[in-house]
């Protein structure tokens, strides 16, 4: 295999591409903040004794999670802007894709964790003289987020990865820069390789981080 | 006299910087009933579990029917053990453990064959047939086609004893049998115990209970600092212990009887 | 808001979007089956005690779980191509892609149902004797082998929804001849929202018929 690697040219797409890393950010940070929050929210309603809540999250949450994200950014992208008569520029249809679907998968994992907090935590705050909102604020939300920490964590990566996926609504992040680049300079090895290292230095602190909570909450318990 | 049915010569056992079994010399006569008592960290399951080379000793030689297991290299000490001589060694030393270890996904009476099938290579109706045997002994003839799983504690291990036996060993040994067991279960499993040295199987125990021990026992050995502390009958042992250590055990057992 | 929904387009071509299912079908099971050969070698390597074996094979997993999936599909279909010399076709080069990632997160969940065998079960099959293929054989992988099921399910579900990134490539999967029948018809919020619902119609039958299986498997417990 005589094929020779062109280092000059990945030293000198390196620009483009961390532009693109920019963009990619701007998506992750604000799908992160808001579609955990909004997960949280979702799972009251999926938690609540009303069928006229719990019923709608229930299907909105199976929606997201059947279904490829891929199909969602394209539907949000094409098929939403129908419905409201509003045009979506690729950032923010994919940005609305992302979020929604880490809303979705979020609340499952604030389920998981508001189930797995027993019984007797409520009834002992209860006993105590607390109102609901006050037991969830100081009670409960602050172990359901020491226990579900891994399960955000890895949240937090898949929102990450996803984001590559914006590439396809032509959104100028890095995948999308690192396909541009690769196809301009007729040398997609360099190019799609520094763009895969790239996004593994992104991303592999996470999973590093993931692993050693996990490690240190098996030990505690 | 016959040659001992297991000879220990100089065994000791390091984990590490640990020493844990110190220097321990013993025999075994075929018939005999021994009961290991001590305190925790003393080293009793770790001398029991190197009978059948569980674990490896660090030093020093065991003897089965006068035949040392593994070979000597060159210097004393060190011993290298092949797999296949080990394999043989538990085939005849058989083990009950404290936690029964039986495998869930296989019925009571496929956990008792499954020696008999696997390792010595038996057929099928004739593993089936010893393996109930086993199984009628201990008292489980209506739980053969059960799972581990929804059995008790107690019926759990003498499905244990069961699989154990089946094996025909020549020694068996028993790691704690019953300190895994609610109270209530702990009866059932001694009364098999007792069956079974009634037959005059060679047996050594490491136990906690002191009463079962003092009837069971040919040999009672009180292990402390992984060294043979003291050595006697139950009567000597149990009730007129010579050493100040011995005694001090003891005591924490009757410290709230009634 | 008077929306008129028309799916006459949609029907019509019906059957270009179930050929785009049975291909969806046919990448996703191939891949399963590749990506659990990929998955039982890498596992194989990384429970070996010898370094030498287990490094590269952390490696490939770490990278593989690290990076998006979309930048595998491309490098596969852009990049191998130039630095082998070979042309790929975009079914082989999405099959790759699809069968390495899906191989490196099998192989977790193989090394994982494994190491979750406890202690004494390793024990109570040596003090009978047992040599270590026997071991294995009649005892660990049995049990092993229940407690995979359900986390493998979850891969392949994982996978399945990824075959969609194989449109990127070309391939005539689902979204595809979506994307094709959408150019023909114009009328992106039938074809999209059919093609959700396809999906969710396929994943849903997939782990239905994969809990029944479980059930089945695991009945002893």
């Amino acid at each position: 295999m005589d094929y020779q690697i062109d280092f000059d040219l990945i030293f000198r797409s390196l620009p483009v591409l961390l532009r693109g890393l920019l963009v990619t950010i701007e998506l992750w940070v604000p799908t992160v903040l808001i579609g955990l929050t909004a997960g949280f929210l979702l799972s009251l309603a999926r938690l609540s004794k009303s069928a006229t809540l719990r019923l709608p999250s229930l299907f909105y949450i199976e929606l997201f999670r059947d279904t490829p994200v891929l199909i969602q950014l394209i539907w949000f992208f094409y098929a939403f802007p129908i419905i409201i008569g509003v045009q979506l520029s690729p950032f923010v249809a994919a940005l609305l894709g992302l979020t929604l679907n880490t809303s979705a998968y979020s609340a499952e994992i604030f389920r998981g964790g508001m189930q797995s907090i027993a019984q007797g935590q409520w009834e002992g705050a209860r006993a105590l003289g607390m109102r609901r909102s006050k037991i969830l604020q100081r009670i409960i939300l602050p172990q359901v987020f020491k226990r579900m920490l891994p399960a955000f964590t890895n949240r937090i990566i898949e929102i990450a990865k996803m984001s590559s996926l914006a590439s396809v609504l032509s959104v100028h992040e890095l995948m999308y820069q690192g396909r541009l680049l690769s196809s301009t300079y007729y040398r997609p090895f360099e190019i799609l390789t520094t763009v895969a290292f790239i996004y593994f230095v992104l991303i592999y602190p996470g999973t590093w981080l993931s692993a050693r909570l996990e490690r240190r909450m098996a030990e505690k318990a | 006299m016959n040659e001992p049915i297991l000879r220990v010569t100089n065994l000791q056992k390091r984990f590490g910087d640990l020493h844990v079994l110190r220097g321990i010399d013993f025999s075994v006569e075929p018939g005999e009933r021994i009961a290991i008592i001590g305190g925790s960290g003393s080293g009793k399951s770790t001398f029991l579990r190197c009978l059948n080379f569980m674990e490896i000793p660090s030093a020093g030689t065991i003897a089965l029917d006068g035949n040392e297991i593994g070979k000597s290299r060159g210097r004393e000490e060190i011993r290298s053990y092949p797999e296949a001589e080990l394999r043989a060694v538990r085939e005849r030393v058989g083990m009950v453990f404290q936690q029964f270890n039986l495998f869930p996904h296989m019925t009571v009476l496929e956990n008792a064959m499954e020696g008999l099938l696997t390792v010595k290579g038996m057929k099928r109706a004739l593993a089936r047939e010893r393996a109930t045997r086993e199984l009628e002994k201990v008292g489980l003839a209506t739980k053969l086609d059960a799972y581990p799983g929804r059995l008790s504690g107690g019926q759990q291990q003498r499905v244990a004893i069961a699989r154990a036996l089946a094996m025909e060993p020549e020694i068996l040994l028993f790691d704690e049998p019953t300190s895994s067991l609610d109270p209530e279960l702990v009866g059932e499993v001694l009364r098999v115990i007792r069956q079974l040295a009634d037959e005059g199987r060679t047996m050594l125990l490491v136990t906690h209970e002191l009463g079962f021990a003092y009837h069971f026992a040919t040999k009672v050995i009180f292990l402390a600092d992984g060294v043979f502390h003291e050595v006697g009958t139950p009567d000597e042992v149990l009730k007129a212990p010579m050493q100040e250590r011995t005694r001090a055990f003891l005591e924490r057992f009757t410290e709230f009887a009634f | 808001m008077s929306y008129h929904w028309d799916f006459s387009g949609v029907w019509s071509r019906w059957d270009l979007l179930l050929a785009g299912l049975i291909n969806t079908i046919k990448i996703a099971g191939i891949s399963i089956v590749f990506g659990v050969i990929v998955g039982l070698i890498l596992a194989f390597l990384k429970l070996s005690p010898r370094r030498f074996l287990s490094a590269p094979a952390t490696v490939f997993i770490e990278f593989y779980r690290n990076t998006p999936p979309i930048i595998h599909f491309f490098w596969f279909y852009y990049a191998l191509p130039v630095l082998a010399n070979v042309s790929l076709d975009p079914f082989v080069a999405a099959v790759l892609a699809l069968s390495t990632q899906s191989g490196a997160f099998y192989a977790e969940v193989f090394r994982g149902g494994i190491i979750s065998i406890e202690k004494g079960q390793w024990e109570g099959a040596r003090a009978l004797g047992m040599r270590h293929s026997q071991m294995m054989r009649r005892i660990i992988l049995p049990q092993a082998m229940a407690r995979m099921f359900a986390p493998f399910v979850e891969r392949s579900f994982e996978l399945t929804k990824t075959t969609a990134l194989a449109s990127t490539l070309a391939y005539a999967d689902l979204l595809y001849q979506a994307m094709l029948v959408n150019s023909a018809t114009f009328r992106p919020l039938e074809v999209y929202t059919t093609i959700a619902l396809m999906y969710v119609i396929l994943l849903v039958t997939a782990s239905t018929l994969a809990r029944i299986a479980e059930a089945r498997l695991t009945a002893y417990r």
